[in-house]
């Protein structure tokens, strides 16, 4: 089994080269933010083991916001973000680029600083590389390969199906679909490739991690019980008294971001924002990142984050010395799908993680209301969003329930003996 | 009995009723040719108010603007910038919106009748008794009345006797309205389908489904004509332009007819295609047996109970009804949670995505409470018999649809979700490659997917087509009159 990485490279935009930054990104898209996966710069289509790829200037328009909570200003850049998820490692995803676009990423990076003409791109994305807080994945395991592999397997499975008699016996048309199957393979047709090995390193790195977090958790149990009750103290104090920011976002705003939504069943989202000044929420948010990288990596492994699943990809960044937050995913439906279930399903996940934002809407015991509070999220949400200036998927077409659907289609190949109520199942899946 | 509103006085009357004893209709559209007088006009309008409902009512008019007509009739543009941001920008105004819609292709607004380029001003819907329409007509069309407005559409609609053009009995299921605020909504109870809504989905100025009173223009009190107004119900201090008023969505669709029982006569058993496209029978008896425990909502007329006493949860497959049918997308009749009412632990367990694991189709579908719409449409054309629609023989039939109209206080998380999510979508429930059967649009995706499928059928032709649509305003009476009080 392969597992699936994060790759970012982050550095600041030279002053004054914002504009013309964009000016060349947008020459990567064929329609508003969507990538030509053969355009000129970066060629993602020719990446083979690449899922998602984006590029965003992390310009932060709600910087204002720190003043009205006494938060110190800082040299803020405006940072260029090239970020994606891929099988493997990150460093490897990161070589293949520089070897397959080294001109073109060169003419990307060069509006950042510290990038000269001298500069190996290869080791100075090393250099910039940000690894994320916490990661996840809708699936651990599931490679580009396989996707398309299964994708063309449930195409082949429909289209013979569709020749079939509706009024056929599930068993005599499942009898009939393995056959064709089996032909189709023979001729060397519908690869199905098994899994490569799990690499060692990584499973071992699993089992230490699944262990060492519970066990020190545990250890540190007392300390969460004495500290419980002035955490309480402090945190409601805040909650009461933290204010909240949640203008409606101006109209040009809300329209760039609409403007490249929807083209295809997924999107992609970047919000960015500042955390609240002070120690007890940024300690606060890293302790939650760090038991919610926990949960990524062992529990929410298979198709689900709680109770949602069409989430490809999700990340939390910290940045600028941990002064902002990165959020970014990639996920099926509309921004509205998104919202409602970020609003109806997992309000409390978010309070948790974003009420630590300056001007989130006011949540109480760190996951109540909050995102409940429907309108004003919906507001602080999209206000902190990021246009997207370049975003790449693999396999357009297919939201994350394809992708599950279509491997339950594949391992039901396997069994032999089924009853005519399994196969109907299984052929229901067609 | 069905619940009222508190202020009836104040609520144009189609909030209330469809008007369905007033079998005649027509929608003018409207353009303002003069604000002053246009104004004049509309502040003596003889709007009908659900307080007139109580009596006989032979005709009925409703007056709605949209926000062009609003920035014609003098309404300052910091009052109107408080309007949500999808009425502002208008069903047509932005490309992306358009695609959301599935207003793409054929469906394109550049090809429709109306409102593409150009959206109208003013709707003004007139309702009448048999043979009562041509009268109401004239009784507008008066001097005062030409100095304000120029009619820049006029669509008729035809009395198909509660059938839509394919045949369908329509109006079947709506949700209703907790007017007089007694339930709490996000209380345990909703994890469970319920049909009764917060005043707040429909109304301006009301709590909603999220005990919240959603976005709409608020004045200050000392704003000129404000004490017209009724005041916020969040703030006595501010006076309130959208209480009793609601967004009403407008969609011309037109219906091939023919090319709808053509293609279900070319299968076996023609009407039980159409019956599973639309989710009813043609008589609009549901297709799924009674649910055992009450719905909130629903009853207790014992009739309404047998059509709409129904959830999709003991149908998972779409065996009965399909997942991928008309009413079933555009109500899937889901709780807060799969399973319903349940005890705190399995809420918990629930809660952090610990059940129904292994089954990816679990838990797919957005809690329906939050994106319901009250629906108000006309039938406009001529329809016929399913077999002579089917016969191949038959003359081309003139232009035949639905003047959809619905009614929602937040055109983006009803409307626009119903539409997009629900209707438009081709992967709606993991369903893949199909979108409505009666509504989709057939285009493919970008990479070249069909979205033309309907189970095992695929190549569906489009039946429907949008030919116009805009986003109105159906204001409260006081609200009207504040407007047409309006001072540029
Ligand atoms: C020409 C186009 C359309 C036709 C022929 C049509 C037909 C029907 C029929 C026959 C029913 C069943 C009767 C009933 O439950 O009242 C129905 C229900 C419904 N339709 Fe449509 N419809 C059309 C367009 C739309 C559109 C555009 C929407 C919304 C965006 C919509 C939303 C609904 C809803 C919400 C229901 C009720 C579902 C329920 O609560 O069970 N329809 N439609």
């Amino acid at each position: 089994m392969t597992p699936q990485s994060a790759f970012m490279v982050v550095a600041p935009v030279r002053a004054g080269q914002i504009a013309a930054l964009r000016d060349l990104l947008r020459t990567m898209t064929w329609a508003p933010g969507q990538a030509d996966p053969d355009n000129a710069l970066i060629p993602f289509g020719r990446c083979a083991r690449l899922h998602f790829a984006r590029l965003v200037v992390l310009e932060d328009a709600t910087l204002a916001d720190r003043a009205a909570v006494g938060a110190p200003a800082f040299g803020a850049p405006v940072s260029l973000a090239f970020l994606g998820e891929c099988d493997g490692p990150a460093e490897a995803q990161l070589a293949e680029f520089a070897t397959l676009a080294p001109e073109g990423l060169r003419k990307i990076f060069r509006h950042c600083e510290t990038l000269d003409d001298d500069t190996d791109i290869a080791v100075w994305m090393r250099a910039h590389a940000v690894a994320p807080a916490t990661f996840y994945v809708n699936w651990v395991g599931r490679t580009v390969r396989q996707i398309h592999e299964e994708a063309a397997l449930h195409r082949a499975l429909r289209a013979r199906l569709l020749t079939l008699p509706a009024d056929m016996p599930a068993l005599a048309a499942r009898a009939d679909l393995l056959d064709y199957v089996a032909a189709e393979q023979q001729a060397g047709r519908l690869p199905l490739s098994p899994p490569e090995p799990t690499p060692p390193a990584w499973q071992l790195a699993q089992a230490l991690h699944a262990i060492w977090v519970p066990l020190l958790l545990v250890v540190l149990l007392p300390v969460f019980v004495l500290g419980a009750v002035p955490f309480l103290v402090i945190l409601r104090q805040r909650e009461r008294t933290d204010p909240a920011i949640w203008p409606r976002p101006s109209t040009p705003h809300a329209e760039a971001l609409a403007a490249i939504e929807d083209f295809d069943v997924s999107n992609q989202f970047s919000a960015f924002g500042s955390l609240k000044p002070g120690a007890f929420r940024l300690w606060l948010l890293r302790f939650l990142l760090w038991v919610a990288q926990y949960t990524t990596r062992h529990v929410y492994v298979r198709g689900r984050l709680a109770r949602v699943g069409t989430i490809h990809f999700a990340r939390w960044v910290l940045l600028d010395e941990n002064r902002r937050l990165l959020f970014a995913s990639n996920y099926d439906g509309s921004l509205d799908s998104y919202m409602d279930d970020f609003i109806n399903k997992v309000a409390w996940g978010l309070n948790l993680v974003f009420s630590n934002g300056i001007g989130y809407p006011r949540t109480d015991f760190l996951v109540l209301n909050g995102a409940k509070n429907e309108q004003a999220f919906k507001y602080y949400i999209r206000r902190h969003q990021l246009v997207t200036e370049v975003w790449f998927k693999a396999y357009p077409g297919l939201t994350a329930f394809d992708l599950a659907r279509n491997s339950r289609l594949r391992a039901g190949l396997a069994p032999a003996a089924t009853d005519e109520d399994a196969a109907r199942r299984w052929i229901a899946l067609i | 009995m069905t619940p009222r509103t508190h202020e009836a006085q104040d609520v144009q009357a189609l909030v209330e009723s469809g008007f369905s004893k007033l079998t005649e209709a027509c929608f003018l559209l409207l353009r303002v040719r003069d604000a002053a007088a246009a104004r004049v006009w509309l502040g003596t309008a003889p709007v009908t108010t659900a307080a007139d409902l109580h009596r006989h009512v032979p005709v009925a008019m409703q007056v709605a603007l949209s926000a062009a007509g609003l920035r014609a009739l003098g309404l300052p543009e910091l009052i109107l910038a408080e309007f949500s941001a999808e009425f502002l920008a208008g069903m047509a105004g932005e490309a992306q919106r358009s695609r959301r819609l599935g207003d793409v292709g054929a469906n394109a607004p550049e090809a429709w009748h109306w409102g593409g380029r150009s959206t109208p001003d003013v709707l003004l819907a007139l309702y009448a008794e048999p043979g009562g329409l041509a009268a109401l007509r004239a009784s507008t069309a008066t001097q005062a009345f030409a100095a304000g407005f120029t009619t820049i559409g006029d669509l008729p609609t035809s009395d198909m006797q509660g059938r839509e053009p394919f045949g369908f009995a329509d109006g079947i299921s709506q949700p209703s309205f907790d007017f007089a605020g007694r339930r709490t909504p996000g209380t345990d109870a909703d994890l469970a389908y319920g049909n009764l809504l917060a005043a707040g989905e429909l109304l301006l100025g009301y709590p909603n489904e999220y005990g919240r009173i959603t976005d709409r223009p608020l004045l200050d009190a000392g704003c000129p004509g404000a004490a017209l107004l009724p005041p916020a119900a969040e703030d006595a201090g501010r006076r309130d332009l959208g209480r009793n008023g609601t967004y009403l969505v407008f969609r011309q669709l037109a219906q091939d007819v023919q090319g709808f029982w053509r293609f279900a006569a070319a299968h076996s058993d023609a009407v039980g295609l159409a019956e599973t496209m639309v989710g009813r029978r043609l008589s609009g008896a549901p297709l799924l047996p009674p649910s055992a425990a009450p719905i909130r909502g629903v009853g207790p007329d014992p009739d309404d109970i047998g059509l709409n006493g129904f959830t999709y949860a003991a149908d998972p497959d779409g065996r009965r009804c399909p997942l991928g049918a008309h009413v079933r997308r555009a109500n899937p009749r889901t709780g807060d949670m799969p399973g319903g009412v349940q005890g705190p632990l399995a809420q918990a367990i629930r809660m952090i995505g610990f059940a129904g694991a292994g089954d990816p189709r679990d838990d797919l579908i957005a809690s329906s409470r939050f994106h319901r719409i009250l629906r108000r449409g006309r039938e406009y054309g001529r329809t016929l018999p399913p077999d002579q629609a089917a016969a191949t023989d038959t003359a081309p039939m003139p232009e035949t649809g639905l003047h959809f109209i619905c009614l929602n206080a937040n055109i983006q998380r009803q409307f626009e979700f119903i539409q997009n999510a629900w209707l438009a979508n081709a992967k709606f429930d993991g369903l893949s490659g199909e979108a409505d059967p009666l509504l989709g649009n057939r285009e493919p995706f970008p990479a070249g997917q069909a979205t033309d499928g309907f189970g095992r059928l695929c190549g569906l032709p489009r039946f429907v087509t949008v030919k116009g649509g805009a986003y109105f305003f159906l204001p409260g009476v006081r609200a009207l009159r504040f407007i047409a009080g309006a001072s540029g």
